[in-house]
């Protein structure tokens, strides 16, 4: 993504007064101007290269998005977003010329040293463990240096799935490559019409993953962003699609663990998982984008719609997500549990310090019969920041048998700070059984004491509480997440207390 | 040079003077008894010499092996071998005792340029030790502290002041809330780390732990100071006449 600040830079220091004389300048210079028409989305779908389906139905999403307004329910308050002030396209910087180092921010280097790594990339393979049929992990980590300048590497990953008969590949590519599976499936989660960020995504996205998996078929390796770093240049509105089919088996992970300098920017990403019959994913995230500064300046805005299908009988969702960055978060993964004996999970940290203010949780729609759901959500306030916990549990009238537990613990760090707890809960049906629990608690001055008269430094006292506190959901993470997400949260916290 | 000195001590809390001109020498191998009412300010000086904030250090000064304690951190000064067994011990849900031990340990080596200890030999030292102390091992596995009782809290203080090895070790109220059965596990946790290498501060209201744990000076505080230091025979007298007469003396 760091090509994309940079990108967002040069296009920052375009006299954007040059293009008044017409579109065409514009697509020699791979630079679409600020604002959102008709033609922007016609442009973005031209540069890549899209069928006409696909432009039709972004097109129908920009007529349905015109209609829409802002949703203001969630527990944020930020400035009005001018949507004809912002980017929507630009072709980012070949990352050859990119020189890592210095264009990063000495503060996020900072955080870097903190983590103990160089660069993310390196740290994420140090900690991973040989993957099935690798003999010597060593040199997988070559393998990821070298990514940066080239694309054969990240091949010989897709030689292995493509032998196991799964697709990942961006999903542009797969709207070229794979358009039956494309059509069947982009927008039978998410409608183009959900919502109005969801619409402006199906209107405007960029880029993102597509992944199919086979019937039967257990994917062989957990699936990564990290694999193609150098398609990442995705941009703000990110599109990912993932189909299990009947009786597959896929874990993904999503990260974003580079703190990233992204100023005051919006993100609007949709993410649709199909499971069909038998079918699981598991789908994990660490997010850490740039939160802000310290007087609440900057930061992303993340406005992010994600969403599971269970869709066949005996499937199985699970959304495990790490939340430390951002300015603000509005993100609600959900399931709907439509195949009886389905079941969704959400296992959520959400950390916000400073200024940030999430408003996140999730939605278990259970529509088949014997549907289970489980939701473990733990939220972290410190500094000046607002968290709150949004949920709903519902059942439909032939859910029968449907059944929820929820536990929502909040964690306060400091008295400048808030937690919420807003659990939506419907039961139309008499059979339905919802537990709903729910904890605030504070870390006491009496515990960081004690904590630190045993030699731990405040730092450490505070990440030893934090980490104790989200555990249970540390737990969910693939093991070179988890080790990456307890350091994160320790430095988010860094300096919350005293 | 004794091991902790306490020089004119004066500490505030909240526009309230609650250590009004506090001596005290301690040397290794002493066992020094604080005794006195509530409200005395023996908490109080426990949590100074701790290093815990909310207090101000108005005057004096506190030397523990000839350095300026208050001018270090308290995680400094746990490393530099202070140890407070507290008289409530918190409660830290989702880190096991284990992990807590470790941590903790492992800081204290840090900041003395020691060798942390390696996972086996962490494991064999700590289970020897809670063995000693009556602490059973799935003790260790739970959170600290969390649905421990009364007793198990304060043996767990113990098992922690074992395995660190302070120099000086504070013992807050240790006896408060442990029935004679948890008193006697606890005093004999103690009088084993009794060491020419170590001194300690008992503080208690109650002669009871001194008839288990054999003090070599027994101090009396009232109103923030020390108004009488002898023999344990002083606790005996007190137990009879109470601490009235000291009260009045200040």
């Amino acid at each position: 993504m760091i090509a994309v600040q940079e990108t967002v830079d040069r296009v920052k220091r375009i006299n954007v007064d040059q293009y008044r004389y017409g579109f065409e300048t514009l697509i020699d210079s791979e630079k679409a101007p600020k604002g959102l028409s008709e033609e922007i989305v016609k442009f973005i779908s031209q540069k890549k290269d899209e069928p006409a389906w696909m432009l039709q139905w972004r097109l129908e999403a920009y007529r349905r998005w015109l209609t829409m307004t802002e949703p203001t329910w969630a527990r944020v308050d930020y400035p009005k977003i001018d949507f004809q002030d912002l980017y929507y396209y630009a072709a980012p910087k070949p990352k050859k010329t990119v020189s890592f180092l210095d264009e990063i921010d000495p503060e996020i280097l900072k955080t870097y040293e903190k983590l103990g790594i160089p660069l993310r990339e390196v740290a994420m393979l140090e900690g991973v463990e040989p993957m099935p049929g690798e003999v010597d992990p060593a040199r997988r980590k070559i393998a990821v240096d070298a990514v940066f300048d080239s694309v054969s590497v990240a091949t010989t990953f897709k030689a292995e799935l493509k032998k196991a008969g799964v697709i990942f590949m961006p999903i542009s590519e797969a709207i070229r490559e794979h358009p039956e599976l494309v059509q069947k499936y982009l927008g039978s989660v998410v409608p183009t019409s959900d919502n109005f960020y969801a619409t402006l995504n199906s209107a405007v996205f960029s880029d993102g993953s597509f992944v199919y998996v086979p019937p039967g078929v257990r994917c062989p390796m957990e699936l990564s962003t990290y694999f193609r770093i150098n398609e990442r240049n995705t941009g703000q509105f990110e599109r990912t699609l993932i189909i299990a089919d009947k009786g597959s088996y896929v874990s993904y992970l999503e990260g974003c663990t580079a703190p990233q300098r992204d100023e005051n920017q919006l993100h609007a990403a949709v993410v649709e998982l199909v499971a069909l019959d038998d079918a699981e994913i598991k789908y994990s995230t660490v997010q850490n984008w740039y939160p802000g500064n310290s007087e609440g300046k900057g930061g992303i805005y993340n406005f992010v719609t994600k969403r599971g299908d269970c869709r066949g009988a005996n499937s199985k969702i699970s959304w495990t997500q790490v939340e430390t960055g951002s300015a603000i978060t509005w993100k609600y993964p959900s399931c709907i549990l439509r195949g009886d004996n389905s079941r969704g999970e959400f296992y959520s940290i959400a950390i916000s310090n400073g200024f940030q203010q999430v408003d996140s949780g999730t939605k278990m729609i259970h529509l088949g019969k014997n549907t289970s759901s489980r939701i473990i959500s733990k939220g972290i306030a410190a500094g000046k920041s607002q968290n709150t916990y949004r949920g709903l549990v519902t059942a439909h009238r032939k859910a029968t048998g449907a059944r929820n537990f929820t536990a929502c613990d909040s964690l306060l760090i400091g008295d400048k700070c808030g937690a919420h707890t807003v659990p939506y809960i419907e039961a139309k049906n008499s059979s339905a059984t919802f537990e709903h629990e729910a904890t605030t608690s504070k870390i006491s001055e009496d515990v960081l004491f004690y904590c630190i008269q045993r030699g731990l430094s405040q730092e450490e006292a505070v990440g030893l509480v934090v980490n104790g506190f989200v555990k249970q959901v540390l737990q969910k993470l693939p093991m070179e997440f988890a080790v990456e997400a307890q350091k994160l949260i320790s430095i988010s916290l860094d300096g919350s207390v005293g | 040079m004794a091991l902790l000195e306490i020089r004119d001590l004066h500490v505030g809390v909240e526009d309230r003077e609650v250590i009004r001109g506090l001596d005290l020498n301690v040397n290794l191998g002493e066992v020094h008894a604080i005794m006195g009412p509530n409200g005395s300010g023996k908490s109080t000086l426990s949590h100074v010499i701790a290093g815990k904030p909310g207090y101000e250090i108005t005057g004096g000064q506190i030397l523990f092996r000839g350095e300026n304690l208050l001018r270090m951190e308290p995680n400094e000064r746990a490393a530099k071998g202070v140890f407070l067994a507290f008289q409530y011990p918190v409660e830290i849900p989702g880190v096991t005792t284990m992990n807590f031990l470790r941590a903790a340990l492992n800081a204290q080596r840090k900041a003395r340029d020691q060798q942390e200890f390696s996972t086996p030999e962490f494991l064999k030292r700590t289970r020897e030790v809670a063995g000693s102390l009556n602490i059973p091992q799935d003790m260790l596995r739970r959170g600290v502290n969390v649905g421990f009782s009364g007793g198990e809290k304060k043996r767990n203080e113990i098992l922690q002041m074992a395995l660190f090895e302070p120099g000086l070790c504070i013992l807050d109220e240790i006896d408060s809330g442990l029935d004679i059965d948890a008193l006697r596990i606890v005093a004999s946790g103690i009088n084993t780390l009794r060491s020419p290498e170590r001194a300690m501060i008992v503080i208690t209201h109650y002669r009871r732990l001194l008839d288990h744990i054999m003090p070599d000076v027994v101090h009396v505080m009232s109103k923030g100071r020390i108004m009488k230091s002898a023999g344990k025979e002083l606790a005996l007298e007190l137990e009879a006449s109470g601490y009235a007469q000291f009260e009045d003396a200040a």
